[in-house]
């Protein structure tokens, strides 16, 4: 495995949710420089409260080897109450419970070990609320 | 700019070629352009490839296969926009002769996809690293989401989507060169195994070994060479979001239309123009939105039209008539590459037994990622 770095420099959005608002009105979690569309820097750093709703959902049967032993595992397109749109993983939710328009929680948990030996990944998964 | 034309193609077998390295095969498709070409030397070669460091753990591609199609010295360089690759690189090759810089330029694309294990991971190296496949999503998994939210939308049926990958099988069985010649019915389409929720495994294109090229030269120089040539009358280019979530629309692939746009301008002709289309139906759900994307229906209409027959022989406009992605296969960056050889056969009445009728004008529509990019060519018969 490579350097440590590689990890600790995404602990803002992983860890923290921290994103971007443009004045477009873009809400992006992914750290960006610019607008995607119009390539202004203009914005404004938020923290996002970690609450929203699916837009569309996945229950993912073939994995690569990474996530092997969650089969089968929920993803979603959450969209959150500020505007973001967020891939997750769906956890503490029974598959049944999953609807597009479902509302969701973020909650911070574990997401991959590299190796017996090797970093153990942290980030956000979301679970259904209602 | 120069007019240009396909002169030569050249193609492996599409499937598990378990006695061909990743060399092997584009040494033999190029070799076999070539020579359908009539040409023993090239000006320039362009080689797309998705992730030959990951698949064949070989890089620098562009030097290599010059090296084994006997032409050391030339300009040579490999292309990668995922699964788009195979389309980039005949794009650049299109731009260096349109633009005078080189006369005879052989584009392929290969990849060598059965020698690793864990393809799934590979696969979606061409998603967000990051912000997509750190969250354990899947390339079929994006795809599923699609397919979620538009049957959500439009009320497509599970049935319906099950008659693209039944079209294309049916297709290939006359297609030699295909993986899956064969045909496929409802009832085995719904009881293969679950993939990503709600695509099945005969929703999927599958892992592909294989290699395709072309031989490119000015239009008014195509006749020293052959008589069976066709002009590549319009080609778009364009790139999309790389993160499926930040589509804005999760039913739309809209590098797709922007794509088609550009290339139905530059050819001067509309969808109505086009008699058969090769397009990327890496998953099923992919074949309906591309569909509508190229304006061959409207939105929240093409698993219907698929349905009734309307992109076969006999209906309005017919889609992979070579199998496509799922039943021809899908060696990522080679596939772009033999959607022009397919449009190059049936424009020059060599297709055998799936020629389409009076085919005269053609589209290829080669897609990376999910709508990451989107290269499209119009192909047109002399």
């Amino acid at each position: 495995m490579a350097n440590s770095q590689r990890y600790t420099r995404e602990i803002p959005h992983r860890y923290r949710l921290e994103a971007q608002k443009f004045p477009s009105g873009f809400v992006s979690l992914s750290r960006r420089y610019c607008d995607p569309i119009s390539g202004k820097k203009e914005f404004e750093k938020i923290n996002l409260k970690g609450t929203g709703k699916i837009l569309t959902y996945t229950i993912i049967h073939v994995t690569s080897d990474q996530f092997k032993l969650l089969t089968p595992y929920a993803v979603a397109i959450i969209e959150t109450d500020e505007g973001a749109r967020v891939t997750a993983m769906i956890t503490d939710t029974k598959f049944e419970d999953l609807k597009i328009g479902a509302r969701v929680e973020f909650v911070f948990r574990k997401i991959m070990e590299e190796g017996a030996s090797g970093i153990i990944n942290y980030g956000y998964k979301a679970k259904v609320v209602e | 700019m120069r007019e240009v034309a396909i002169i030569g193609v050249g193609m492996t077998k599409f499937g598990e070629l378990w006695d061909q390295s990743i060399r092997d095969m584009f040494a033999e498709a190029g070799l076999k352009a070539m020579e359908n070409a009539k040409v023993d030397k090239i000006d320039a070669l362009y080689v797309g490839a998705m992730s030959s460091g990951l698949y064949a753990y070989q890089e620098h591609l562009g030097s290599l296969m010059a090296d084994y199609l006997g032409q050391v010295g030339v300009p040579a360089v490999r292309v990668e926009s995922a699964c788009a690759s195979g389309g980039q690189a005949v794009r650049l090759g299109f731009m260096d002769v349109a633009s005078g810089m080189h006369d005879i330029v052989l584009v392929g694309g290969v990849e060598k996809m059965w020698d690793v294990e864990d393809g799934t991971f590979v696969l979606a190296t061409a998603a967000d690293q990051e912000y997509e496949v750190y969250n354990g999503v899947t390339f079929p998994g994006l795809y599923a989401m699609i397919a979620r939210a538009y049957m959500d939308r439009y009320g497509l049926t599970r049935e319906e989507l099950a008659q693209v990958p039944i079209k294309n099988h049916k297709h290939a069985v006359n297609n030699p060169n295909a993986q899956y010649p064969f045909e496929i019915d409802l009832k085995q389409v719904l009881n293969s195994s679950m993939v990503a929720d709600p695509l099945r495994l005969l929703d999927c294109s599958p892992i592909t070994d294989g290699a395709a090229c072309l031989i490119l030269c000015p239009l008014d120089r195509a006749k020293e060479f052959t008589d069976k040539y066709v002009k590549i009358r319009g080609v778009g280019v364009a790139s999309g979001p790389i993160a499926l979530h930040d589509h804005k629309d999760l039913t739309r692939l809209e590098a797709v239309h922007l794509a088609a746009q550009r290339a139905y301008q530059m050819a001067g002709v509309s969808p109505n123009d086009i008699d058969f289309a090769e397009v990327h139906d890496c998953f099923s759900i992919a074949e309906i939105v591309v569909a509508e994307e190229l304006g061959f229906f409207e939105y929240g209409t093409a698993g219907k039209a698929i349905a009734e027959g309307q992109a076969t022989y006999g209906g309005k406009v017919v889609i992979n008539s070579s199998g496509g992605l799922k039943a021809k296969g899908h060696p990522v960056g080679a596939t772009g590459v033999a959607q022009l050889i397919e449009a190059y056969l049936q424009l020059t009445n060599q297709a055998g037994k799936r020629q389409v009728p009076n085919a005269r004008l053609g589209l290829t529509q080669n897609m990376g990622g999910s709508g990451g990019s989107c290269v499209i060519h119009i192909l047109e018969g002399m």
